[in-house]
């Protein structure tokens, strides 16, 4: 793609237009590639929840104050301290290539989708698990002794009082690591599945031409662009909220 | 006095760090007994209050509820913490639930009551606090006063023995202080247990049976209003006290 924008010859508009915005190609491959978003949209929905699940454990996990339950906390931090340092992209390949590939595991359970959910899902959740986190710490420390008083068990306080306050907190900072998450969702098409990168990436080896890779980026557009706009009303309303100290 | 104190604090010492807070305290409160505790920023009152309701853990003596030493190590103090209602100079709502669930939510939660149930006895609480109209209002569109009181009823609404009252009108504006201050006569009134903390003389002088004027975290001198008031043994004391005077806050 660069190689086409620098190489020097003849570089008009004439040729940009051909190149990136074929309107018979973006006609014919547009249709193509919107159902290939749809395994985005699956690879997303379930993802999303079950990021959500495991960050709030390992939120937990970090927080936990006894000494006992020490192991636990430790767990926590090295999780999110390992995930956190490793590109997303490397992760998909290591576990996406790696666990079916290495472990010769049999169908269905080599499934690329598998794998690639999976790591998606592992280096999010360290990532969420932070914000989850800064979160409940942003919860002063008199909500909690209201609710002890009250004779409520640590875990209740936590389940009841701390913890919906600190998520209706980190939604802003919520929100744009959805906004993320709906991207890289694109790095699973390096496994193989068919979702839209990588259907862009066969019509443009069938048509020598660019523009289906354009018409992906319409499509993840149109999808960002309105969650981009949702997280900053929601995070403008925070601040009016809370007058500047919203979390994130 | 009955033979056996409903509360008894006995040498209770803590510390934050090196700092020595409270330096074997003892107090004993009987039923229906309203104990006031007086004495400057520092002195350990909201320590004091934090001990006996077991939200901070003590370094050495004890604290006795009907006769059971509740400050044991080991014991589990949920079960204790429902019996002793506090309520703190910020209010502490729960901003995330309307008056009606922060009321009901101690019920629900610790005593297992059902939602329906809890709710309605919430409403009764708030309809004899004067806040009936408020039931489905959050804390934040309320005044201090208000606040305050639905932090009362959200304490009573678990029918504690003892009520811990932490200078409860200090955060409040002073035209808001009144309305709060009915709240705790109407409760001394029914014979409730208290032990508060208070910069309010004139309140402590009509609702206390005894004062506790607390220095450097030891209990300096005890007794009735009258006499604290009217003819203080210690020096420390007749100098609080005259500082309080100075700053017209009697």
């Amino acid at each position: 793609m660069a190689l086409v924008v620098l190489v020097p010859r003849t570089p008009g508009w004439e040729r940009v237009q051909q190149s990136f915005f074929d309107r018979e190609i973006f006609v014919e491959t547009f249709p193509k590639l919107l159902s290939a978003f749809v395994l985005d949209i699956k690879i997303l929905a379930w993802s999303t929840p079950a990021i959500f699940v495991l960050s709030v454990l390992f939120a937990l996990a970090r927080g936990v104050r006894s000494p006992a339950l020490f192991p636990l906390r430790a767990f926590g931090a090295i999780y999110v301290d390992v995930f956190r340092g490793i590109p997303v992209i490397l992760v998909i390949t290591l576990v996406g290539f790696g666990i079916p590939t290495g472990l010769a595991l049999p169908r269905p359970w080599n499934s690329p989708l598998l794998w690639g959910s999976v790591a998606l899902i592992l280096s999010y959740s360290a990532y969420v698990a932070e914000v989850i986190r800064s979160g409940i710490e942003s919860v002063h420390e008199s909500q909690r002794a209201a609710a002890r008083s009250l004779g409520m068990t640590s875990s209740q306080t936590m389940r009841v009082i701390v913890l919906p306050q600190a998520l209706r907190r980190v939604v802003p900072p919520l929100m744009n690591s959805f906004i993320s998450l709906q991207k890289d969702v694109a790095l699973v098409s390096l496994l193989g599945p068919i979702e839209v990168l990588r259907r862009a990436n066969i019509e443009q080896a069938r048509l020598f031409n660019f523009t289906p890779y354009v018409g992906a980026a319409v499509i993840f557009l149109a999808v960002t662009i309105p969650a981009t706009r949702l997280a900053d009303h929601l995070m403008a309303r925070q601040r009016r909220r809370t007058g500047g100290t919203a979390v994130g | 006095m009955t033979a056996e104190p409903k509360l008894r604090v006995q040498g209770v010492s803590k510390s934050f760090g090196d700092h020595l807070v409270l330096d074997g305290i003892s107090l004993d409160v009987a039923e229906r007994d309203v104990i006031c505790l007086i004495g400057a920023s520092g002195s350990g009152k909201s320590t004091l209050l934090r001990c006996i309701n077991l939200l901070e853990p003590i370094d050495d003596g004890r604290v006795v509820l009907d006769g059971e030493d509740i400050s044991e190590p080991g014991r589990d103090p949920d079960p204790i913490r429902r019996r002793i209602g506090m309520v703190f100079q910020s209010f502490n709502l729960f901003p995330h639930l309307s008056v009606v669930d922060n009321v009901a939510i101690g019920p629900r939660k610790v005593l297992g009551r059902r939602r329906a149930v809890a709710r309605a006895d919430a409403q009764i609480l708030l309809d004899r606090l004067g806040l009936t109209d408020r039931a489905d209002a959050y804390p934040d569109q309320l005044s201090g006063g208000q606040q305050q009181r639905v932090a009362i009823a959200r304490s009573l609404a678990l029918e504690p023995e003892v009520m811990l009252l932490d200078e409860i009108t200090s955060a409040l504006d002073p035209e808001l202080v009144g309305e709060v201050l009915d709240v705790v006569r109407e409760l001394k009134r029914e014979g409730m247990t208290m032990l508060f903390a208070t910069h309010e003389m004139a309140f402590a002088r009509e609702m206390a049976d005894r004062i506790c004027f607390l220095h450097q975290g030891q209990i300096l001198e005890e007794g009735p209003p009258e006499q604290i008031f009217g003819d203080p043994r210690e020096e420390r004391t007749r100098q609080f006290l005259q500082r309080v005077i100075d700053a017209g806050r009697m």
